[in-house]
């Protein structure tokens, strides 16, 4: 009989090709994904040394990181550097023969978008791609995780990576969510308890009453996130909800061969008296509607707070804190509430999904934006855009006076037009609050997609609570 | 890739923790196709004023620094976006080695793919770093991945752990892919089995 094992054990061992005397593994990679920033220069090394991409029929491009969000882009993209990547990821997926969505397609998207609503990602896989947020594939039991170029090289050549194992971390959310709280408020929560450092080495297994009750779409914006906290990557065991989701997905297996990977599947889960290096609890009740108040993850508090004081930190997080509040202009003690906001940004591989968007419309409809707000929403894909219209939340999106998009990162990471300006203050959906991430001197605070609608609506920072109309407890 | 066996030289001192790859390398400088060229860009927004002017107060404008080799940082170095264009914008820079309390996964496994050795030292070491490279351009440190040591300037010298493949790869210069493709043959035999055990994937 084996030792219990934990989800991240189980994976790991069924995709060692070999291993050394000092622990140092190949690792098998299931699906490899690539986008068009990170792989030009791995493509390139291809080429110099004459190599091929060793499976490419589990290769799978899309751009996404610096396409245009408005009309027009198939045809022609005004930023050359911009056009010149794009057209380099087209020539290398016709090159190499790997599965290619272009910015004409309507599957084109957010990369880890695109991965599971095509059926790429499935249970028990490994996946990688030159992404830090690939970690998002962790939500259907997938040990998946961000690489640097070179390790996109590597992948492309042999199909598998050197990797060391990491640590096992439990982060446990008992109970249920109260409502107006989202499982971007769990993955925001657990950040600012662990700090952005807390996971380093380690692969989290978020598990609990909480997670369980959440849809593959919230499932994937914890996971998103575990990359925030440092982590290698985040998993949640797959279980019916998972298997609902993958069936009848363009690349989920079918017939027998279903049946097959259903019985595996079902074998994935963390034994009962596996051992983990490090658990973290959150009782789900106390979770709130949070928001970032400086340029850390880390920095998370309820919406009902005010803004610290440096003096409150420790170490070197003291300084730190100090040149946030400098660059985010705000002042100690200040309510969240009373801080105003220019901008909302409702996307990304975050909170870019069908679900995200439903959250937001259901705040604003009927409502318009705050006068001289500026409100974009950009779906994670073509297929999530296509389907927001069916239901008629783009309508809803339009009449309050939000930008209706296609879809791409956009403001995530600003990569491509869509940029804040100096001083300009956004209510955003995204992951990080960096400074400059959004535009040079841009103000990031993160928040949930229910929390930017209301920002949106009021023209300052909102706790959604206050603007939920149906009848809030359970009776 | 370039080897690493032995360097002095300078250390920069940036004390401020969480130094994200978005500091390092903003992205608007993430569309090129190529690695090389983008060290003129590196901590762009900290470096340069919007009109390209220098911020003469920033580590790496001072007539100290300019040639530093080293940068001594705060805790969680390289946290952020996987951009292997910030290692790529340190080398092209000048420097081959950080030293910080912690640094996040993706950054550190970049900068072994790169020729750069990022050392983990814990805060009491990295603090009397921090010092001695508060001391300026006559202040050269010395690392040594041969005996796994740091040395100030002034003779201390403090031992630090690498992971002996990674070491054995950046003392050679050695390219991965090519060791890799030396187990060709057991990737074939894993992707028989898998034929078999899971013919979904």
């Amino acid at each position: 009989m084996t030792a219990p094992r934990t989800l991240y054990d189980k994976i790991w061992d069924d995709h060692v090709v070999h291993q050394s005397e000092d622990g140092t593994c190949l690792l098998y990679i299931d699906r490899h994904l690539v986008h068009e920033v990170t792989s030009p220069q791995a493509f390139e090394g291809l080429r110099m040394t004459g190599r091929k991409v060793r499976a490419p029929e589990k290769t799978i491009a899309v751009p996404d990181h610096n396409v245009p969000t408005t009309e027009g882009r198939d045809t022609k993209i005004d930023n050359e550097e911009s056009r010149i990547q794009v057209e380099a990821l087209d020539k290398n997926a016709r090159d190499f023969g790997i599965n290619y969505y272009p910015v004409s397609d309507i599957r084109q998207g957010i990369v880890h978008i695109v991965g599971p609503e095509q059926g790429w990602t499935l249970p028990g896989m490994t996946v990688v791609c030159g992404d830090s947020h690939t970690a998002t594939h962790g939500a259907f039991g997938a040990l998946a995780h961000g690489i640097g170029t070179s390790e996109v090289e590597h992948v492309l050549a042999t199909q598998t990576l050197i990797q060391k194992k990491s640590k096992n971390m439990k982060v446990e959310i008992t109970g249920s969510l109260r409502p107006g709280v989202t499982a971007k408020d769990i993955t925001l929560s657990v950040i600012g308890l662990t700090g952005t450092a807390g996971g380093t080495g380690y692969v989290i297994e978020y598990c609990g009453q909480a997670i369980r009750e959440l849809s593959m779409e919230g499932r994937m914006t914890v996971c998103n996130m575990a990359i925030e906290g440092g982590a290698r990557a985040g998993l949640i065991a797959p279980d019916e909800k998972t298997f609902a989701y993958v069936m009848g997905r363009p690349h989920a297996p079918k017939g027998a061969a279903w049946e097959a990977a259903l019985a595996y599947w079902k074998t994935l889960y963390t034994d009962e008296g596996a051992q983990f290096d490090k658990v973290v609890t959150i009782r789900g009740e106390d979770i709130a509607p949070v928001v970032t108040w400086g340029t850390s993850p880390e920095d998370v508090l309820p919406i009902t707070a005010t803004v610290p004081s440096p003096e409150e930190f420790t170490g070197g997080k003291v300084e730190a804190a100090r040149r946030s509040l400098e660059y985010m202009g705000l002042t100690p003690g200040q309510k969240l509430t009373d801080i105003k906001i220019d901008t909302v940004f409702i996307g990304s591989c975050t909170n870019g999904r069908i679900e995200d968007l439903r959250a937001a419309a259901e705040i604003l409809k009927g409502k318009k934006v705050a006068p001289g707000m500026r409100a974009m929403v950009v779906p994670g894909s073509g297929l999530v855009r296509a389907q927001a219209e069916e239901e008629g939340l783009a309508q809803i999106f339009i009449d309050a006076g939000f930008e209706w998009r296609l879809a791409g990162c956009s403001m995530c990471l600003a990569m491509n037009p869509d940029q804040l300006s100096p001083g300009e203050r956004c209510a955003s959906t995204s992951n990080r609050n960096f400074e400059g991430r959004q535009g040079r001197n841009g103000r990031t605070h993160l928040v949930s997609p229910g929390m930017a609608a209301a920002a949106a609506i009021t023209g300052h920072l909102t706790d959604v609570r206050d603007l939920m109309t149906a009848p809030a407890e359970p009776a | 890739m370039q080897e690493f066996t032995k360097l002095t030289g300078v250390a920069a001192p940036m004390p401020l923790v969480n130094i994200d790859t978005d500091m390092i390398i903003p992205k608007q400088f993430l569309k090129t196709i190529q690695r090389s060229g983008l060290g003129k860009n590196l901590f762009d927004e900290m470096r340069y004023n919007p009109d390209g002017s220098e911020i003469p107060e920033f580590v790496l404008n001072q007539p100290a620094y300019r040639d530093a080799q080293i940068i001594v940082a705060g805790d969680n170095f390289g946290c952020g976006s996987s951009r292997e264009h910030a290692p790529w914008a340190l080398l092209d820079f000048g420097i081959r080695c950080v030293i910080s309390t912690s640094f996040a996964d993706i950054f550190y496994n970049n900068c072994f793919k790169n020729g750069i050795l990022p050392i983990v030292m814990p805060p009491e070491v990295v603090e009397v770093l921090m010092e001695d490279a508060r001391r300026g351009a006559n202040a050269r440190m010395t690392v040594d991945l041969e005996s796994q040591t740091v040395t100030t300037s002034d003779g201390q010298s403090f031992p630090f752990q690498v992971d002996s493949f990674r070491r054995h790869c950046l003392m050679n210069g050695l390219d991965d892919i090519g060791l890799t493709l030396e187990k060709a043959a057991s990737i074939d035999g894993f992707e028989r089995d898998l034929a078999t055990l899971r013919p979904w994937v």
